[in-house]
């Protein structure tokens, strides 16, 4: 990993659309140069996905997340690994995170509707072993999300000549 | 009635691109590459902190100096980056941008017939203030074939016995030219034998894309004979704040504090109190506007290579300065026949004086799409030809 790779990482996460051919004219690369190493960073797993940033709110599929915090004991040995392990097993859990402060596990939980998230956190959440308590917290809105803004923006205005 | 005009006034030549504003405001769908700003929005915690000082009722006078805290926090960000060691008690000035700080550095040295050389092209202003007040602006001409640097021997040559200083301005606009030390230790020798002063104008330094920028101010024994320029307005995509700084030896910034004093008072307070953010922690985003634009030059300057204009990679601003030369046009006809037909705004290069002819000055402080669909239409214009 050099600087050229962490050039093209932030290049990647502004766009993973760009072509080699348009990287490599927005860097010293040649485009074989680009290709080689995004797929070298594909194979280490520094390159997890490619994926879309998507305002869901506006698609209108009426889909509702929420943010569940998790007070659970750790296990001798494994601490909080395998719980976490067993969570993320969940198509319904977006985001896990282990947390400092007043809980312990932070978990990001998409469903169709209000029912099937709480039905989802009672049933099969909250009787897990080890778990002590949950509180469940439903998204709103959505404002921001991995530093892109989900609402619209008026362009600033600027001359059309200026020196 | 009699004609109420000055003459220094009336000297004063009407600016070459107004024609160009009027007809590009009355059209739609322009993409303008004529602008010499960021396109970024200021940081939103340098707009915070300010919006913040305005609730708390920060809104008066400061000293004509500027803010103690951001004089000395400039203070020890101008020594820790540029090996440039300004007092800040009395030897920085907090200005309304550069524009103000070049008009006081002026006027405190400038008497009627003193001749201040200009490293041309040029920002359109320089010659203008140094003929309001009294001077003769003397062009020294930077060529292509010197990458646009300032040649030693071309300044050596417009070295009278009424030469008093050099202007320069360097990360360059419109050329995007950078001076490393070898550069500015060169002029060095010859300003120094000629008992010259610099004024220099760093307001693009943090836009330097390859190294580090070099002071001119922190080369061989220059400090003592320079005034050093510079600002907020480009680094922190903070144009309309209007904050700027001059730094000189004490004597110096004392006569231009006189004037500073009388003609501004002191710089916008709320300006200031941005500036005093930007300085102490938007270092990151300044970051993040940096690699933008360093890949956005990279694109736009091989594009327009590959169409037909041939453009020196620029080491810093963010301007690319293509030559047109081959084309048949010149660069003020190019420039109309390209926003008429196509609807691309571009500066001609002869509105910056000696050796911007048959050149473009084309911002590349817009976005990477505009940037692209910009390209595809000056590649039309020209194949239209």
């Amino acid at each position: 990993m050099d600087d050229k790779d962490l050039g093209l990482l932030r290049i990647l996460e502004e766009n993973s659309r760009l072509s080699a051919e348009e990287i490599a004219t927005m860097t010293t690369l040649t485009p074989a140069e680009v290709q080689v190493r995004i797929h070298t960073l594909e194979d280490a797993g520094v390159i997890r996905k490619y994926t879309t940033v998507i305002n869901w709110e506006k698609a209108g599929n009426g889909e509702v997340s929420s943010i569940i915090e998790l007070k659970v004991s750790p296990e001798r040995d494994f601490g909080y690994d395998r719980i976490a392990e067993r969570l993320s097993r969940f198509r319904q859990v977006k985001t896990l995170r282990l947390m400092t402060g007043t809980y312990d596990l932070q978990l990001l939980v998409t469903g169709k509707n209000m029912q099937e998230v709480s039905r989802f956190v009672s049933e099969h959440i909250a009787p897990m072993d080890r778990i002590r308590e949950t509180a469940t917290h439903i998204i709103m809105k959505s404002f921001k999300e991995n530093g892109n803004v989900l609402f619209e923006e008026q362009e600033a205005e600027r001359l059309p000549y200026s020196f | 009635m009699r004609n109420f005009i000055s003459e220094r006034a009336n000297g004063i030549p009407p600016s070459g691109i107004r024609k160009f504003f009027d007809l590009a405001l009355t059209m739609e769908d322009v993409i303008s590459l004529g602008v010499g700003e960021p396109d970024f929005r200021t940081p939103w915690n340098i707009c915070e902190s300010s919006i913040y000082s305005i609730e708390q009722g920060r809104t008066s006078y400061t000293p004509n100096k500027g803010l103690p805290a951001l004089r000395e926090t400039l203070s020890g960000y101008l020594k820790q980056h540029y090996n440039l060691h300004y007092n800040s008690d009395d030897e920085i000035i907090i200005t309304s941008g550069v524009s103000e700080g070049l008009d006081i550095a002026i006027r405190s040295i400038v008497d009627p017939g003193d001749e201040i050389l200009i490293a041309q092209p040029s920002y359109v202003s320089y010659a203008p203030c140094v003929s309001l007040a009294g001077g003769i602006p003397v062009p020294v001409e930077c060529t292509e074939a010197d990458s646009f640097k300032l040649n030693p021997d071309k300044l050596q040559e417009k070295i009278t016995r009424k030469t008093k200083a050099l202007m320069i301005n360097f990360p360059n606009n419109p050329t995007g030219a950078v001076m490393k030390q070898k550069d500015l230790e060169a002029i060095a020798d010859i300003i120094i034998d000629h008992d010259l002063l610099l004024i220099t104008d760093e307001v693009y330094a943090e836009l330097t894309y390859e190294g580090n920028h070099v002071a001119a101010g922190s080369v061989n024994d220059l400090w003592q004979r320079t005034i050093t320029l510079n600002g907020f307005s480009k680094a922190y995509a903070m144009t309309g704040w209007r904050v700027g700084y001059l730094c000189a030896p004490k004597d110096l910034c004392e006569a231009a504090l006189k004037i500073h004093q009388y003609v501004m008072l002191c710089a916008p307070v709320m300006g200031q109190i941005g500036a005093l953010e930007a300085v102490k922690s938007a270092e990151e985003d300044k970051n993040t506007m940096v690699n933008e634009y360093r890949l956005r030059r990279n694109m736009f300057v091989s594009g327009l290579n590959r169409i037909g204009l041939p453009t020196n990679i620029p080491q810093g601003a963010f301007y690319a300065f293509p030559s047109v030369e081959g084309t048949g046009l010149s660069d003020t006809e190019f420039a109309e026949r390209l926003l008429k037909e196509q609807r691309v705004a571009v500066v001609p290069g002869s509105v910056f004086g000696s050796g911007g002819d048959y050149h473009l000055r084309c911002a590349y402080a817009v976005s990477r799409k505009k940037l692209s669909e910009a390209l595809s239409r000056i590649e039309t214009f020209i194949n239209g030809l």
